[in-house]
């Protein structure tokens, strides 16, 4: 039962629960900026998560991989992504393939997937934390949800880096983080892919008038 | 009264505690909410007009218009039955019921095991229903429009809110309004990630069946948009008033409910003297904070279509759901 | 009692009765006076004795008798035990208004001739008591197509419209698919054993494969008559075809023998069940929980309305029979006897109310000769004792308290919140998501409720005939305040009916819940204990009506009591008639629009250019576009295929003989 669980623990759970709370807040957000800045808040709450494992284990290379969640995921990413969406001038409404009620209900049966599915995993694990590993990979789905039903390349975006989000949990809620040159590597990796990726975005704009994905089904070879 | 099978050990120890004390309580409970309830919603009002840069009408302006309006003859249609003048009543009744088993004060109330939370969202139904039948009753479009969105708001909450009660009912273990109330504010601290959708779940619910800004808007008399107004358009005189009345009775039953599942801190486990007076400010004080914190989000909040509402309410929904399946991993498993 | 008659001669002795009953209406068929003020109220007291002895029979030891009627080795097993009784009182009970009712309903020149009708009436209420008797799969069978055929007859009541013979060949065959299939359970539970008493299948033990196609077949079967997904197509067409007594015995009693029959079969003679069955037919219900109520809410048709109601019913007692059986298959028996007193609640209840509402249409098609809610409107002013009755029977559908629809949902719920303990990772997370489908189901269940009175009965008259109506007679007046005396009981009185009906859980579980609901008093229900859960919908009860009347007398003392009656404000429009209302499509509008794909609808908008604009919708059902018409066309072409071999000349046949002849004696060995 959880009256057992350290207090630690306990504020780890919640953090991830806010997580997961963002992620389907994300599922359903209407407008890219409150996007992006739900993106920022997800970031802010595994960073405290992250911060909260730290404190309770000491180790401190998880302190680093807070502060650079804080860095780059909560002020870095956001603020390039919000100049990218002012500078290209998107219209501020996300448009879904799926309607958002039937995205969300399919939402609600990833997580109940990614619970049952971690639960033999988390069972292997020694941390005080592995109670989340459900949660993270809930994350993950949903943020590939996400991608699946949007249609700009700048929720496409978001949605990878909230994916990014769920991996980082899931790697301090199994294992507390990854190794510290791993982590920094994929910090890098996900900064120099959102700078390509807003380099692309100027480009398709200047080729398609829009960031519709839907205009690249044209360039296949037919 | 005599017990056919006997006395069982614990029902004697409730019979004993049914005492006059508790009986007087009880009775506090309800006066208690008959007299705040139309303040909080002058309350609210006040901080809406405060917030908008409006000047604000006084605080006591609900007990004005109530007084007024029981002095006012009922004009009634010519097509109303009997029907359309029992629905006020029977509408004020539930509400006071349910406001008589919520703990505001204590847990310790002779008529909490009359109705728990099940039974809660069954006397909210009640009301819906008698509301919407009263106002299809004159045969006017416009109550006819207002009975079934208030049908169709009702729908979509009230399995949202019987999800929340749900999260809250695994965790305490109970589904007593009571045991819940003690569970979650008299053991050690202990954060339930799970309240915390439930939680924003219950305010979406709460906005929703209260008539307020996303969904409706408690101020407008603007047919197209309203839901509650439309229904109530051929009241008048002393029906109106006890409408109204149990219009802020709902507003106040939802805040004490909220207050109570997620901030319970500060209602009495029994009935000393001592903690139930502790109880009273302590209340006010909640329910001045939270009363502040309606009119913020519904001042910061545009009115929805009234086809958006379903999907707010299915997020509702959603969510409620979402904060059970966290409670079954985070909760239960470790 | 004398000791000397049992229980069970008391219940043969009705089922004669009823069948003499028939048989005398037979003798004066167009004696309207003698069969409808006569036999019918001597029918219902047959009824009210079947579930008065029931009622004392409950918590009896199981009694058996054998009838020397049958095939030569295999005479008529019968048998009384608890859970027939629980039913038997359902039967008789309900029985009993609806016939009080049925004296009053039945007009001259309506139809099939009286007496026919009588005796059709009254086999059907005897074949319905022997099912729930028989004790080998014979007797059932034959009861069982008994009350099929019978019921066939009473749909096809009005046989001159080919809609409704339509409807009844509809039911037919479904209902025949049905008994099939429960034949074919039945055969597999005696494994070759040649023994079709249900005592020898009590005695088999069954391979998980057999038990399971055993059961999987029962359901199959039952489900048929019950109307689950997908064999429920018959009941929205037979129910409104019915006259409306028939509809409300059929929807009311009928639907519930199919239960009976599932429970019978997965608790009693199949043997342990495993746990998938449960998941099985909880999926079956939530689908058919889902579906019937999604679809009650757009009728336009209120007896259709009320048949898809029914259906939605079915759909939550055969979910509730899943979390029976899962909870059962863990050996978790006090879940399970919770969960069973949830099924065997509602079915008492949903029998009440839905025949009451039933019954309430009758008046109403009576009153106006007019089915379609369009057409309807304002009928409490002309018909209030029906108005006002119906309303109870309107709270207790949509699952609120203090009646009796929200007794059985809170206790459907009270086991769903129990789930969770379920020792299987996917099923306690599972389940509970069931639990908020089910709040959705009852949540709806109210839209369609208050669409269904607040046309029929509220607002203004939408066509000047109205104001012709009149209000039920005295035989149906006593007919539906007798039904509503039981919804109302049923809602106040829960522990007291628990400890009668617990008899059948206790039996088929081995634990029952009336040794906890009896510590805490008549008053209380109490399934575990006070402080995990209670109600007490007596004082419940009491607190609104004392809250109703103080508030009353103290607004008229301290103010006063005037009223004035002027014309409803028009709001500054100009025609305020009864067209400016919503019309039963108008009212289901949202529903339509938020559960869109769910409907086949045909919609036709007017244009602007339009000189004589209308606006209609059609909802049809999916299931019969992608299953039924397929089916159809498959089955037509097969035989298509098949008059080929006809070619009509007497040689082509006598060869067909000839080689049949020829294959036979060289296949068959001794």
């Amino acid at each position: 039962m959880s009256a057992t669980m350290p207090i630690s623990a306990q504020l780890i759970n919640l953090f991830a629960s806010v997580i997961l709370l963002l992620a389907f807040a994300m599922l359903a957000q209407r407008r890219v900026l409150t996007l992006i800045n739900l993106f920022a808040l997800q970031g802010l709450a595994l960073c405290l998560a992250t911060l909260v494992a730290a404190v309770s284990t000491g180790q401190t290379h998880l302190y680093y991989s807070a502060g650079l969640t804080l860095v780059l995921k909560v002020l870095l990413l956001p603020w390039i992504l919000h100049r990218l969406v002012r500078k290209l001038n998107v219209k501020s409404e996300v448009e879904a393939l799926i309607n958002i009620p039937a995205t969300m209900l399919v939402g609600i049966v990833l997580v109940m997937v990614a619970f049952n599915v971690a639960l033999p995993i988390s069972e292997l694990s020694q941390t005080i934390t592995r109670g989340t590993l459900g949660i993270a990979l809930a994350v993950v789905l949903l943020a590939f949800l996400m991608m699946i039903t949007r249609q700009k390349a700048i929720t496409q975006v978001v949605g990878f880096l909230s994916m990014e989000n769920g991996l980082f949990l899931a790697a301090t809620s199994a294992t507390y983080g990854m190794p510290m040159v791993v982590e920094l590597g994929i910090a890098l990796d996900v900064l120099v892919g959102v700078i390509i990726l807003g380099v692309f975005f100027f480009q398709i704009r200047d080729q398609f008038d829009s960031l519709d994905i839907r205009h690249m089904e044209n360039l296949k070879d037919n | 009264m005599n017990l056919p099978w006997g006395p069982g050990g614990e029902f004697a120890r409730r019979e004993a505690a049914m005492s006059i004390s508790g009986l007087l309580w009880q009775l506090l409970a309800i006066v208690l909410a008959l007299a705040l309830a139309p303040l909080l919603t002058g309350w609210v009002n006040q901080c809406r007009a405060w917030l908008q840069n409006r000047s604000a009408p006084p605080l006591l302006q609900p007990y004005y218009m109530l007084h007024k309006l029981f002095l006012k003859d009922v004009v009634l249609a010519h097509g109303a039955s009997p029907l359309f003048r029992f629905a006020p009543f029977a509408v004020f009744g539930c509400m006071l019921l349910a406001c008589a088993i919520i703990p505001t004060l204590s847990t310790d109330l002779p008529l909490a095991p009359t109705a728990d939370t099940i039974a809660l969202v069954g006397v909210l139904g009640l009301a819906r229903i008698f509301i919407s039948l009263a106002a299809m009753d004159v045969g006017t479009s416009f109550g006819t429009l207002g009975g079934r969105r208030e049908m169709l708001i009702g729908f979509l909450a009230e399995p949202a809110l019987l999800m929340v009660i749900f999260t809250t009912a695994l965790i305490s273990q109970s589904t007593s309004v009571a045991t819940i109330v003690e569970t979650l504010a008299h053991r050690d601290f202990i954060i339930y990630p799970s309240l915390a959708f439930a939680g924003i779940a219950f305010t979406f619910v709460s906005f929703a069946e209260n008539a307020r800004v996303p969904v409706d808007n408690p101020a407008t008399h603007l047919e197209l948009t309203m839901i509650h107004e439309a229904m109530i358009l051929e009241y008048s005189g002393r029906h109106l008033a006890l409408i109204e009345w149990a219009a802020s009775l709902k507003l106040y039953a939802y805040s004490c409910l909220g207050l109570a599942l997620f901030f319970p801190w500060g209602i009495a486990a029994g009935s000393s003297v001592l903690g139930l007076l502790m109880a009273i400010p302590v209340l006010l004080v909640k329910l001045v904070i939270g009363g502040f914190l309606l009119a913020g989000i519904e001042t910061i909040n545009a009115k929805v279509r009234i086809f958006r509402a379903p999907e707010f309410l299915g997020t509702a929904f959603l969510l409620a759901v979402l904060g059970l399946l966290v409670r079954l991993m985070l909760e239960t498993r470790v | 009692m004398m000791p000397a008659l049992l229980s069970i001669d008391v219940l043969l002795i009705a089922v004669c009765a009823w069948l003499a009953i028939g048989l005398a209406g037979l003798a004066a068929p167009r004696n309207l006076r003698f069969i409808s003020k006569t036999l019918f109220p001597l029918g219902a007291l047959v009824g009210a004795l079947v579930g008065l002895s029931a009622l004392l029979f409950l918590g009896g030891a199981a009694e058996v008798a054998v009838l020397a009627i049958g095939l030569p080795n295999l005479p008529f097993h019968l048998r009384l035990d608890n859970l027939t009784a629980v039913f038997a009182l359902l039967v008789g009970f309900v029985s009993a208004g609806i016939s009080v009712f049925a004296a009053g309903y039945f007009r001259k020149g309506e139809g099939t001739a009286p007496g026919l009708m009588c005796l059709q009436y009254h086999f059907f209420l005897a074949s319905m008591l022997l099912v729930l008797m028989a004790d080998d799969a014979y007797a059932f069978m034959v009861a069982w197509e008994g009350m099929a055929l019978a019921s066939f007859f009473l749909v096809t009541t009005d046989h001159k419209h080919a809609e409704i013979r339509r409807a009844g060949y509809l039911y037919l065959l479904i209902a025949h698919i049905g008994a099939i299939s429960i034949l074919l359970s039945f055969g597999v539970m005696t494994s070759g054993s040649g023994d079709y008493s249900f005592a020898g299948m009590r005695a088999q033990q069954l391979s998980p494969f057999w038990a399971s196609a055993a059961y999987l077949l029962a359901l199959v079967g039952f489900g048929a008559k019950a109307g689950l997904l997908p064999l429920h197509v018959w009941l929205p067409e037979a129910h409104p075809a019915a006259p409306s007594p028939v509809s409300a015995m059929m929807s009311g009693v009928m639907l519930k023998t199919a239960i009976y029959g599932l429970l019978r079969v997965s608790f009693d003679l199949v043997g342990d069940p495993l746990w998938w069955w449960g998941v099985v037919a909880m999926a079956v219900g939530l689908l058919t929980a889902v579906f019937g109520v999604l679809y009650s809410t757009v009728q336009s048709d209120m007896k259709r309305l009320l048949a898809y109601s029914s259906i939605e019913n079915i759909g939550l007692l055969a979910v509730g029979l899943g979390l029976t059986l899962i909870f059962h298959a863990y050996r978790m028996e006090g879940l399970a006897a919770l969960a069973m007193t949830a099924v065997l609640y509602h079915c008492l209840a949903h029998a009440g109310f839905k025949s009451l509402l039933f019954l309430c249409t009758g008046s109403v098609l009576h009153a106006t000769k007019e089915r379609s809610l369009g057409k309807l409107g304002g009928l409490i002013h002309r018909m209030p004792w029906v108005a006002w009755l119906a309303l109870a029977g309107v709270i207790a559908s949509a699952g609120l308290p203090p009646l009796s629809g929200f007794v059985s949902e809170w206790l459907l719920l009270q086991s769903f919140l129990f789930s969770p303990g379920l020792p299987h990772p996917w099923l306690n997370m599972v389940v509970p998501v069931a639990a908020a489908v089910v709040a959705l189901v009852a949540a709806l269940a109210g839209f369609a409720m208050v669409k269904f009175y607040g046309i029929v009965f509220l607002g203004q008259m939408r066509e000047p005939a109205l104001k012709e109506a009149h209000d039920a007679g005295p035989w149906e007046r006593a007919g539906l305040v007798w039904l509503a005396l039981i919804t109302l009981l049923l809602g106040i009185f829960p522990a007291t009916v628990i400890s009668y009906i617990d008899a059948a859980t206790r039996q088929l579980l081995g634990t029952g819940l009336a040794d906890k609901v009896r510590e805490h008093g008549w008053w209380m229900l109490a399934p575990i204990s006070p402080e995990r859960a209670s109600y007490e919908p007596l004082i419940f009860l009491a607190t609104i009506v004392v809250a109703v009347l103080f508030g009353r007398q103290l607004v008229h003392r301290l103010y006063h009591g005037r009223i004035r009656r002027t014309p409803a404000w028009d709001c500054g429009y100009v025609f305020q008639g009864p067209r400016a209302q919503d019309t039963a499509e108008g009212f289901s509008q949202p529903i339509r629009r938020i559960f869109e794909p769910m409907f086949r609808m045909e919609r036709h908008f007017p244009t602007a250019r339009d000189s004589q604009p209308y606006y209609s919708v059609k909802v049809e059902d999916h299931l019969w576009h992608w299953l039924y018409l397929p089916l159809a066309r498959l089955m037509n072409a097969i035989s298509v295929l098949m008059t080929r071999l006809q070619g009509g000349r007497i040689a082509i046949y006598l060869l067909y003989s000839f080689l049949t002849l020829i294959v036979l004696l060289l296949v068959a060995r001794p």
